[in-house]
């Protein structure tokens, strides 16, 4: 039913321009232009932002052009800093993109119709615009909102002249399963319709009060602007009205064409997306993925329903259109040496199906007593069982599944399942903690969740997507509380044929690793099965575990590829969530049960075996021992802290490689390695050794302004950004298109190289030294400042236990201060007292206007190590200006 | 060149004039009592008196103009009279004469509002929210001289920020003095960053900005050593210098700044002999960050600071210990 304040015989009122002074909209951009309804004899008037002039009088020609459709209830407004900075950028010589932003038939400054319009007579009537404009290719079409998709049908009805089609949140299909929205179910009631969208301004109020940060009043003003007294909010709920919200509804054929007709489309694709939009969740994006696999994809975490407004898309669009009119150039033949052909990630499932040998223990099962010992056997016949339920429950290759199960042989069981079908495995550490864990969840968007009862209850209370699935069986109740589909055990018996699909290709995407997230939000890496396997086999290179190894996995990303080395792998009784609560005790007890060669820990827990080690039995020792290859993962450790630990482990070699979620293991170096390192005179820094295997290192050199834009060198003693490239490298982040171009700036044509964040230098002798990360790097008056290797001298000092070397003020002009953890700790923050403060500045060799003691500096979760020094910088700023002394 | 530096009395004024003297100039000095700079010239009398100033301009090729009523209190038609009166008599006299370069020297106050100063460079001069009548006659005085540029009278404004060194009795003596009572608060945590100019530094950069007037008239530039300290670190090693104790005591700079508001408000009613022992002014100074980005005033001048912060406090320590052994004798 359609209230009666909204059917045809509202007001009419011809087109206009807007009003001037309306804040950030030039009026020289704005017209009206009239073209003849098809079918009609009336023509209609609309008000359309179009630089043509512009560009015409600039004398320039337009590569292509850019239409640009609002939803409801904006209007062209949405599109003014985009007309800007594309006519900024051809009138100082850059792509001209002439850029026309309608404003669609009764809503902004175009005519007031008094007709309805629903979704079919809106693609017509961009239609009739574009015929009048004799829109000429090729052209983009940009969307946002039912905009969207109004712009989607105009593309499928003009093939020859659509070369791309870019969105930001909308939708084009409501799927069966999931209900309306509920702001919008609310708005479509019968009788709030019309109250809520014409009669008062509440939706207009509503979509404007969803931008974060916060529109500033004038801006709101500007949206309001057309929208001023109820006859002209007519089509703000005529737009409402016409969601299909059910099969029935007149415009449900129409939606239903663009949604099917979109999946044909070959063009290139960009979606930019707020996902903080209480309308356009992440689900849509999903099925828009769906349908167009191929599309480049950002979420900008933070960013909401008025993406436009909350970050910059702009320089996003443009990036993406000029990445796209430019035939990129012909790589050249790949250099690199050829690929070998690696054996698949389950091999040795298959391998050592029938061996009676152990490969996993549990030492503290989450039922039963432990250790839990799991031959190859029996998981190998598990693996092969889950895939099998999993294939007939319906997860399809390129399914996404989040795996919520702590470190245990069940995680591997489902690992290796996952990846045997295909299935996408999304792991992300619950050291992220809840917040950062739910945002990666929420951004993976994964088809299903398989998890233990803790992962289960979060995912039901924070609305995680996803078909759910419980290590455990649960009785009735709580299953359909948590809205668990199935339990593992009834996969195993779904399965128990171990009937199994076509193994994925080696190009077939396997893993979704999230980040650390001490480096800004999480961000999903994804792996294909190639690069999977190239990790397994570099691991196996550099410290030769392989079949029969006895590996203590105490860190997470190595832990779970233990049988796809072959090796016989435990990991240690310790809290994930914590790795710095492992003690000594704990560690030796899986050397023990393992009879462990290698043993693997996070630098978190290093810290703590070397203090619990006086626990240790001479049993302990005894098998602590024979350990031949030790191995700090994760963040480099310092010397006497890796030689500590070495101690406990006399035969072995205590090795502390360079790597990141992104490239896990890219060099190598042992305690001799960094003893001898240092001797080494240079920037400064930490040795992190030489690139391991197949990994290679180059430097992209800082500029006077901090900024890596020096082209690859491996010339010695040069500071910039680190780069690398490995057969074991990602692939791309996850829907981070803008985030993954960044990562590959730089790099060599037709190779993989990531940009890794991190700034250092090599050695004359080829070693990596490590001297911070990129938005860490000081610009002084007098130059570029890397804080590590400052921090390693004032950590010389013997009262200080942990330095951090931030800068305070303006980038060009900034202030070198130290802030420095004490022993004995200090009780609150101060200015250190003259002798420490006078004892560190001599012992940095970099000016330092001051130092700073504090109880403790703020470390991130995961390897409680790094160390925020933006926080700390903007922390430091704030005392140093006078302000008050809080803990940073 | 032919010199005239007014206010020659002063610690800075005599400096300058010294340093001028070693670069080759023929120095005047011009002040109401003699300077006792050596191989300079006096004329003596008073910036606010015309003839005075006549004479004293006269045959000069350049103006270095460093008097100026410096106090944190006093009547406000003095500091317009000599601060504002006084520039202006020199600028016009310095003009009828013929006198071709004019070193206006200034404070960085004239642009300060009471906020942090993180890294900033100089802004105009405005006398409208400059903080009391020293920085606000100074900020008159600044734009009049200023707008008097030309190219056939070029002028510079330099704007020395909080000059230290041996013998300095507006910095260095109130801090020892109040020191000594046990009257020397930190505000605060006493952590605001603070950029000062060593004494030396600030001869030669007043120096520096003469030389270089040709290219750099009509600007202003803020001079500093470059080497922004904790306020606290700061009064201590002035402390430590002189031999007392560092201040100990804390207030919060708010009640700082109420007391000084309160009273600067009796001072006006009841001026003491003494300065207030708290101002607005100071609390704001004294808890706030103040440094500079000195990028451009060290291309432009073509000058560098000489002394670094520990040499100057090396310095004035010999000062102190030279006294003391003086006293002794």
């Amino acid at each position: 039913m359609i209230p009666p304040l909204l059917d045809a015989g509202g007001a009419t009122s011809p087109a206009t321009v807007p009003p001037a002074g309306l804040n950030g909209l030039d009026p020289a951009f704005s017209r009206v232009v009239r073209a003849p309804e098809a079918g009609t004899s009336v023509d209609r008037g609309w008000h359309v932002l179009d630089n043509a002039d512009r560009l015409a009088a600039l004398g320039v020609e337009p590569v292509g052009t850019i239409l640009c459709v609002h939803g409801n209830p904006t209007w062209s407004y949405l599109w003014r800093r985009l007309v800007d900075a594309a006519t900024l950028a051809a009138a100082e010589g850059g792509d001209a993109w002439r850029v026309i932003a309608v404003d669609q038939l009764d809503m902004g400054f175009s005519e007031r119709t008094g007709a309805r319009r629903p979704l079919a007579r809106r693609v017509q009537d961009l239609g009739d615009l574009t015929d009048a404009l004799d829109l000429d290719g090729p052209v983009f079409t940009l969307g946002h909102d039912w905009g969207g998709v109004v712009s989607l049908g105009w593309a499928l009805s003009h093939p020859d002249l659509l070369a791309g089609v870019m969105l930001l949140n909308t939708a084009v299909h409501q799927p069966e399963h999931v209900s309306i929205p509920a702001p919008l179910r609310l708005a479509l009631q019968p009788a709030l319709l019309g109250l809520a969208t014409v009669s008062t301004s509440a939706f207009l109020e509503t979509t404007l009060s969803l931008a974060h940060p916060p529109l500033p009043a004038s801006i709101k003003d500007g949206y309001r602007a057309p929208y001023r007294g109820a006859s002209r909010r007519v089509g703000i709920g005529g737009f409402v009205a016409d969601i299909p919200v059910d099969l029935d509804h007149g415009s449900r054929a129409e939606l239903d064409r663009i949604a099917a007709g979109v999946a044909q489309l070959t063009v290139p694709a960009l979606m930019l997306w707020g996902p903080r939009d209480p309308i356009f969740s992440d689900r849509y994006l999903d099925d828009l993925l769906d349908r167009m696999p191929h599309a480049d994809v950002h979420r900008f975490e933070g960013a909401g329903h008025l993406v436009a407004e909350d970050v910059d898309y702009v320089s996003a669009v443009l990036t993406w259109l000029g990445d796209n009119i430019r035939t990129p150039e012909e790589p050249p033949a790949p250099v690199a040496l050829p690929e070998p052909d690696r054996p698949p990630l389950w091999r040795y499932l298959d391998d050592l199906r029938d061996s009676g040998e152990s490969a996993v223990i549990d030492m503290v099962p989450s039922s039963g007593p432990g250790p839990r010992v799991v031959s190859w056997r029996l998981l190998s016949k598990r693996v092969r069982q889950l895939a099998s339920g999993l294939d007939q429950i319906g997860v399809k290759k390129g399914d996404r599944v989040s795996l919520l199960i702590p470190p245990s042989a069940d995680l591997v069981a489902v690992l290796y399942a996952c990846l045997r079908i295909g299935a996408i495995v999304v792991v992300a550490d619950a050291g992220l903690g809840l917040k950062g864990l739910t945002r990666a969840v929420r951004g993976a968007c994964p088809d299903h969740v398989i998890g233990a009862l803790p992962g289960l209850t979060a995912a039901r209370a924070l609305g995680w997507p996803g078909q759910k699935i419980s290590t455990t069986t649960l009785a009735a109740p709580a299953r359909r509380a948590l809205g668990v589909s199935f339990s593992l055990a009834q996969l195993v018996s779904l399965g128990s044929d171990e009937e199994l699909p076509e193994p994925p290709a080696a190009s077939d995407t396997a893993a979704i690793l999230f980040t650390s997230g001490s480096t800004g939000p999480a961000k999903g890496v994804v792996y294909t099965h190639e690069q999977l396997s190239a990790v397994r086999d570099a691991l196996a290179a550099q410290y030769g575990v392989g079949v029969g190894t006895g590996l203590v996995a105490g860190f997470a990303p190595f832990a779970l590829l233990g049988p796809a080395l072959g090796a016989r792998s435990v990991t240690p009784d310790m809290d994930v969530t914590s790795p710095k609560t492992l003690t000594a005790t704990a560690v030796a007890a899986a050397v023990k049960a393992v009879d462990a060669t290698v043993v693997f820990l996070s630098p978190a827990a290093v810290a703590n075996v070397v203090a619990t080690s006086a626990a240790l039995t001479d049993e302990d020792s005894r098998a602590l021992a024979g350990v031949e290859q030790f191995l700090s993962a994760g963040a480099p450790v310092s010397e006497p802290l890796l030689a500590a630990i070495a101690a406990l482990m006399p035969s072995a070699t205590a090795h502390t490689p360079y790597g990141m979620t992104e490239g896990l293991l890219m060099t190598d170096i042992t305690l001799d390695g960094i003893r001898d390192a240092a001797s080494a005179s240079g920037p400064g820094g930490v040795c992190v050794g030489m690139p391991s295997g197949a990994s290679r290192v180059r430097i992209s050199p800082l500029d006077a302004d901090g900024a890596a834009t020096g082209a690859l060198t491996d010339a010695p003693l040069v500071t910039g950004e680190i780069l690398v490239s490995a057969p074991h490298v990602e692939d791309h982040y996850d829907r981070l298109w803008l985030t993954h171009r960044a990562s590959r700036q730089g790099g060599v044509p037709g190779e993989r190289w990531h940009r890794t964040g991190d700034v250092g230098h090599l050695d004359d002798a080829g070693r990596l030294w490590v001297e911070g990360r990129m938005p860490h790097v000081l610009v002084t008056a007098n130059g570029i400042v890397t804080p590590v290797g400052p921090e390693l001298q004032a950590e010389s000092v013997s009262k200080v236990v942990r330095a951090a070397i931030v800068g305070v003020g303006p980038r060009g002009v900034q202030q070198v201060v130290a802030v420095v953890e004490t022993s004995p700790e200090a009780r609150r923050v101060a200015l250190a007292n003259p002798e420490l403060a006078a004892a560190i500045r001599a012992a940095v060799d970099v000016p330092l206007a001051a130092v700073l003691v504090v109880p403790h500096l703020p470390t991130d979760i995961r390897h409680n190590s790094k160390i925020n020094r933006s926080a700390l910088s903007t922390w430091a700023e704030g005392i140093l200006s006078g302000g008050r002394r809080t803990a940073p | 060149m032919r010199v005239l530096v007014t206010g020659a009395s002063g610690l800075l004024g005599r400096a300058v004039a010294r340093e001028l003297l070693a670069g080759g100039h023929e120095v005047r000095c011009f002040q109401r009592r003699p300077s006792g700079v050596a191989g300079a010239s006096d004329s003596l009398g008073s910036v606010t008196a015309p003839d005075a100033v006549a004479r004293a301009v006269s045959e000069q090729d350049a103006i270095v103009h460093l008097a100026a009523k410096v106090s944190l209190a006093g009547d406000p038609a003095e500091f317009d009279l000599v601060n504002v009166g006084g520039t202006r008599n020199l600028l016009e006299a310095a003009r009828t004469a013929g006198v071709g370069r004019f070193v206006y020297v200034s404070s960085p106050s004239v642009a300060h509002s009471g906020t942090s100063i993180v890294g900033g460079d100089a802004l105009p001069a405005d006398p409208a929210s400059a903080r009391g009548d020293y920085a606000r006659t100074k900020a008159e005085a600044e734009l009049l001289a200023l707008a008097a540029d030309s190219d056939g009278f070029r002028v510079v404004a330099v704007r020395p920020h909080l000059v230290w060194g041996p013998g300095d009795t507006q910095l260095v003596e109130r801090v020892v003095e109040r020191a000594r009572r046990g009257r020397l608060p930190l505000l605060d945590s006493g952590a605001a960053l603070i950029d000062t100019i060593y004494i030396d530094n600030a001869a030669t950069g007043i120096a520096a900005a003469l030389a270089r007037v040709d290219s750099v008239h009509g600007r202003s530039y803020v001079l500093t050593n470059g080497e922004p300290r904790p306020v606290a670190e700061l009064l201590a090693g002035i402390c430590g210098a002189a031999g007392v104790e560092s201040p100990r005591w804390r207030v919060p700079a708010s009640v700082a700044r109420t007391a000084g508001s309160l009273i600067e408000a009796v001072w006006q009613v009841k001026p003491g002999v003494d300065e207030p022992p708290m101002t607005r002014f100071l609390a704001e100074q004294l808890s706030t960050a103040h440094w500079f980005d000195q990028r451009r005033t060290r291309a432009d001048l073509e000058w560098t600071p000489a002394v670094s912060l520990d040499e100057g406090f090396r310095r004035l320590a010999e000062h102190y210990a030279g006294e003391g052994s003086a006293d002794r004798s």
